[in-house]
């Protein structure tokens, strides 16, 4: 096949909009963050924009999601996370009390995760202009551990490994905007990752190639990013996808596929293949890792597609989601 | 005088060099013929009316292979020593020249085939410049066996002697071999162990068959699967093997009088059957013939020494009709004559996957499924699955378009400026190159979600490429933006984009099907396609021609609760249909604590339920309130079990209101659903229901082109798409539209499903670049 064959029309707005306007050495990757030298030191540096409806849920809140948000992100460039800073756009109106429990659950969020939010602002927009209250949180690290991570280090070998079940948060949001009659005690991961990847960057710094958080667009998404940055191809079993059976449920009502579904508090990993099981130990030994499961391989071709295996034998491509899943049938 | 003659079109692998040479000497004429990369060339010398009469017979004589498109004659000097000779390929320059489809074993392959004293007498390989593999075995162009899988065999002294000799049938036949030096026939088990020595693998093969046994079988265009077609037990655990759960087998009978005993065959169905495309043909089963043909026959029964003309219940469960094919390769000769009985011969693949046609693969992947392989040492180049057609009003309908009938171009309705590539859709997916007037469509490549399939659409691009030399400037594709096929156009570089809308393309390729360019009414009714808008359309009124089209109307748009999960599950359609219904209908209860969850989903709207005005989604409705069907195994199985069990005798039809969305027409499609549920509430039976939904979806589309016709002044209606594969709907809406004095344009050569999508997306490119510089 030959290389890129998938024909990949994603990322799209990133790469035509961003990256064009902004193009430097740092920003071109596209990981979570950027790694920056300041004085000797390796600092993980990110932002990150929280919208979400509705604004409180099962297991959680824009508060906790906005604070987990940027530390994972930190997280996964290999940091210890340190400060944070929270930018809020407020709409017109929005109920004080709201807002108080909207930072009650970052200062307990913040504290869960040992950092501190040391800056901020707030803008108050009309009637309207706003759906209730969004969330900026940018946030600095530290890279202590020897490591090079980046979604264009998977080779052909290495294992992937996802932290824990998939698609919690997004059907447990998909199910508190709506109530379609389904009772299903379904709750977000929304999680603080810091401390489960410092174990696992602790135990094998070298190898460990690659970590995402599989936040918008899930774990296929995130699959795709590494194989199209890796120019490699992943494969993915699916008996081999933790998927807890009410999310299942829940995707199967709504006819979505749970690996598109977000999570906010699982991760992806790829390493080096001989030391997976090592890797998977140390995940499994975290309490929010207990059900980490490797899915899949990577593979030298075909180079930028993810393949899933599925429980009938048949191979499957998994490409990235241009828009809304709409059917495909005719 | 002398002359060169340029032969252009289908006229290399197909006899057309004897056939010149023993006219040119005949008529006493001097000179030469030869192949190269545009076809076939002559160089005569001799009287000016021998000359002329050689250029009359020249097309009308032609052997029955050859399609001659384009005759080019020039004066010149020709170097002639008083005799006729046949010349070596030249294969230099672009290829230009058209590969031929595999065909069908002759009657005089067959004859040397039965006859003791022949020396290819039972040999599975004969075959002759008439007939044989061609497609599935070449290479590149010039056809020429090194260039073909043939490559591999060292002709011995007597075929090498039949091949150089200008009056003989193997003359320059490419494929031409014996017992001495071709391919021989094999019998391995599923470990790639041999059964059988040299001596019989066939009493062997058919061994595994009598015991009940799951044969792969190595064909033209890929590996079969095959099953006694009397054997129970063998065909449900096939079934059990490939899992397929429903979707029909097709089995191959000896002849016609086989066929006979087991289907109604009309003259139709008895041309399309000994057609030299040997198409599986979807017919008629005879009723008399019930015994064993009952839906759902037991399962696990067992099979004596009598073997008559009975299919198991397994083979076609819940069907009508039955799939039906005659040998087409000198192996299935002596296969159905040794089994002595019908056979099944379905894809060698898992359910979704294409059909394996290399042999490590196919040991590989279909270990785990046959007991026992019957193979060969020709490979096979290209896959190329089976064609499926059904006789409609006396002529055949394609289904399914592949082997024997790809590549053979179709003919544009005009020129194409620039080289053009058809992406096509998603399931059921062909591509088309195109260049000058002719559009070659791709074998039938199947759903490229799956993997397998979609390499081999990536690669099968790449060889037809090569093959026609057809290196495309302008790519046309779908508009959905999740299609690999539309993923693949966007990623192909320097070449112009053409985003085709499906049901345009719809439109279009049943104008290029009928070799048409519009304007006219084009009635769309399939599963769905992405809109204009970017909704789901596939209930649609165009008009249309190649270039253009105007959405006129529609059905009306519902919501699809779960997008996908309301193809799978059609009981959603209902509920979204139904919606506010007081009285809950049967399938309501039937699908009770999810009817809820599903009518929330579909009230809410929003990405999970998208909206879609699809016709296969209204009849999806319709089967499930009647209790057909709550989920399918396959595309568009409600409506097809919806269509065979309506009752043809009823006459009766449902009204569906029309009315105008800004001059756009908006059908009520849930006034049909609503008429269903009430029939059924007050006792009608299934059948005439059935029947009544699906006179009130010809009336209604009746009524749409007459308004149409008002505004416009167009009397033409095309139709399009995979709802028209509906026979009954089919018949009731042409013959309406007849009488209501329109002229009516229907699919033949490519399928009115999505398999025709790719050249309908040529033609509007085409169109389009003939207008002027192509606009996105
Ligand atoms: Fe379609
Ligand atoms: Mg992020
Ligand atoms: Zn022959
Ligand atoms: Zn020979």
């Amino acid at each position: 096949l030959a290389h890129g064959a998938g024909g990949k029309a994603t990322h799209t707005l990133i790469e035509a909009v961003f990256l064009e306007a902004f193009r430097n050495p740092l920003l071109a990757p596209l990981d979570d963050g950027a790694l920056l030298r300041v004085g000797g030191e390796r600092l993980a540096f990110t932002t990150d924009s929280f919208v979400v409806s509705p604004l409180f849920f099962p297991g959680g809140d824009i508060g906790d999601l906005a604070v987990n948000g940027t530390v994972n992100d930190l997280a996964m460039c290999g940091a210890r996370p340190a400060h944070l800073s929270a930018g809020f756009v407020l709409e017109e109106g929005f109920p004080v009390a709201d807002l108080r429990r909207i930072t009650d659950s970052m200062a307990a969020a913040a504290a869960a995760a040992d950092v501190t939010i040391v800056t901020g602002d707030t803008k108050v927009v009309q009637r309207g202009k706003a759906d209730g209250c969004f969330i900026t949180t940018a946030g600095v690290g530290l890279v202590e551990q020897p490591v090079t991570l980046s979604a264009s280090h998977a080779r052909p070998g290495d294992a992937v490994i996802v932290s824990g079940p998939i698609g919690e948060h997004g059907a447990a949001i998909m199910l508190a905007r709506d109530d379609f009659g389904i009772e299903a005690p379904i709750v977000s991961d929304t999680a603080p990752l810091h401390a489960i990847v410092a174990e696992l960057l602790a135990a094998m710094p070298q190898h460990v190639r690659t970590l995402r958080d599989a936040t918008r667009g899930g774990v296929a998404t995130v699959v795709n990013e590494v194989a199209n940055a890796s120019e490699v191809a992943v494969v993915l079993r699916e008996d081999d996808i933790p998927v807890r059976p009410e999310v299942t449920g829940v995707c199967e009502l709504l006819g979505l596929d749970p690996l598109y579904v977000a999570c906010e508090g699982r991760f992806v990993t790829v390493v080096d293949g001989e030391h997976a099981g090592r890797a998977l130990e140390v995940l499994r030994s975290h309490p929010l890792g207990a059900e980490a499961a490797i899915i899949g391989t990577v593979a030298a071709a075909p180079a930028g597609l993810v393949l899933l295996r599925t429980a009938f034998g048949g191979t499957r491509v998994v490409d990235v989601l241009v828009g809304d899943p709409l059917p495909r049938i005719c | 005088m002398g002359v060169r003659v340029r032969v252009e079109g289908v006229v290399q692998g197909v006899g057309f060099r004897p056939f010149v040479h023993g006219l040119a000497t005949r008529l006493g004429l001097a000179g030469q013929v030869g192949n190269d990369a545009h076809g076939v060339f002559v160089e005569l010398e001799g009287g000016r009316g021998q000359i002329a009469e050689f250029l009359v017979r020249l097309e009308r004589d032609a052997p029955p292979l050859a399609a001659i498109e384009r005759v080019t004659v020039t004066s010149r000097a020709v170097r002639a020593d008083g005799r006729f000779r046949i010349v070596a390929s030249d294969p230099s320059g672009a290829s230009r020249t058209l590969v031929s489809p595999d065909i069908a074993t002759c009657a005089d392959c067959l004859a040397e085939l039965a006859d003791p004293a022949d020396r290819r007498y039972r040999y599975p390989f004969v075959n002759c410049v008439n007939c044989g593999p061609r497609l599935t075995i070449v290479r590149a162009m010039p056809y020429d066996r090194p260039l073909t899988t043939m490559a591999g065999f060292a002709m011995c002294d007597d075929c090498r002697a039949e091949y150089h000799d200008p009056a003989d049938r193997r003359f320059h036949a490419q494929p031409i071999c014996c017992p001495t030096c071709g391919p021989t026939l094999r019998l391995v088990g599923a470990a790639g162990d041999s059964l059988a020595g040299p001596a019989d693998p066939l009493a062997e093969a058919v061994e595994v068959l009598r015991r009940g046994g799951v044969l792969a079988v190595k064909g033209l265009g890929g590996y079969h699967l095959s099953v006694l077609a009397a054997h129970e037990g063998a065909a449900a655990e096939l079934r059990r093997r490939k899992r397929r759960e429903d979707k029909p087998f097709a089995v191959m009978v000896a002849d016609l009088a086989e066929a006979r005993r087991l289907c109604e065959v009309d003259e139709a169905g008895a041309a399309l059957l000994t057609d030299r495309a040997r198409p599986i043909v979807l017919l008629p089963r005879r009723t008399d013939a019930a015994k064993g043909a009952a839906v759902g026959g037991e399962v696990g029964g067992e099979v004596g020494g009598e073997v008559g003309g009975e299919v198991a219940g397994a083979v076609a469960p819940g069907s009508r009709h039955l799939g039906l094919m005659l040998p087409y390769t000198p192996l299935h000769h002596l296969l159905l004559a040794e089994a002595g009985a019908p056979i099944v011969l379905t894809s060698g693949n898992r359910s979704d996957e294409p059909i394996a046609y290399d042999d490590r693969d196919a040991l590989e992947r279909l270990g785990g499924l046959a007991d026992a392989f019957l193979t060969h040492d020709r490979p096979i180049h290209l896959r190329a699955d089976d064609s499926v057609v059904r006789p409609f009003r006396g002529k055949g309908m394609a289904v399914r378009r592949s082997r024997g009938h790809a590549p053979r171009p179709f003919t544009l309705a005009g020129e194409a400026p620039r080289p053009i590539l058809g992406c096509g859709a998603e399931l059921k997916n062909t591509f088309c190159l195109a260049k000058g007037r002719h559009a070659f469509v791709s074998p039938h490549i199947g759903d490229l979600e799956d993997y397998e399939t979609f390499r081999s659409y990536v690669e099968g691009i790449e060889h037809f490429a090569a093959l026609f030399d057809v290196r495309p400037e302008v790519v046309a594709h779908d508009l959905h933006p999740e299609y690999l096929s539309t993923k693949h156009a966007l990623g192909l570089p320097d070449v112009e984009l053409v985003a085709v809308q499906h049901h345009h393309a719809h439109v279009a390729a049943c104008l290029a099907d009928n070799g048409e360019h519009g304007r006219v009414i084009g009635v769309a009714f399939d599963g769905l396609g992405y809109g204009l808008d970017g909704t789901l359309w596939g209930g649609e009124f165009l008009l249309a021609d190649l270039a253009t089209f105007e959405r006129a109307g529609h059905l009306a748009p519902v919501p699809m609760p779960g997008g996908g999960a309301a193809i799978r599950q059609p009981w959603r359609m209902a509920a979204a249909y139904l919606d506010g219904e007081g009285e809950a209908p049967a399938v309501a209860r039937r699908n009770e604590g999810r009817w809820g969850q599903v009518s929330a989903l579909a009230r809410r709207g929003g990405p999970a339920a998208p909206l879609t005005s699809s016709a296969g989604r209204l009849f999806d409705a319709v089967a499930a309130v009647l209790g057909v069907r709550d989920a399918v195994t396959y595309e568009g199985q409600a409506a097809i079990e919806l269509e065979q069990l309506a009752d043809p005798a009823e006459r009766g039809g449902y009204p569906a209101a029309v009315s105008s969305d800004g001059g756009v027409l908006v059908v009520a499609g849930s006034d049909l659903v609503r008429a269903a549920v009430a029939d059924l509430a007050a006792g009608v039976g299934v059948p005439v229901i059935s029947a009544r939904f699906h006179n009130g979806v010809s009336e209604v589309i009746v009524r749409c082109c007459r308004m149409l016709r008002e505004g416009t002044g167009l009397t033409t209606v095309a139709l399009s798409g995979g709802v028209f594969q509906n026979l009954l709907l089919l018949r009731r809406t042409v013959d309406r539209l007849g009488e209501a004095g329109f002229r009516v344009l229907t699919h033949s050569g490519v399928p009115a499903n999505d398999g025709g999508i790719s050249l309908g997306q040529v033609a509007v490119a085409a169109a389009r670049d003939r207008l002027g510089p192509v606009s996105p």
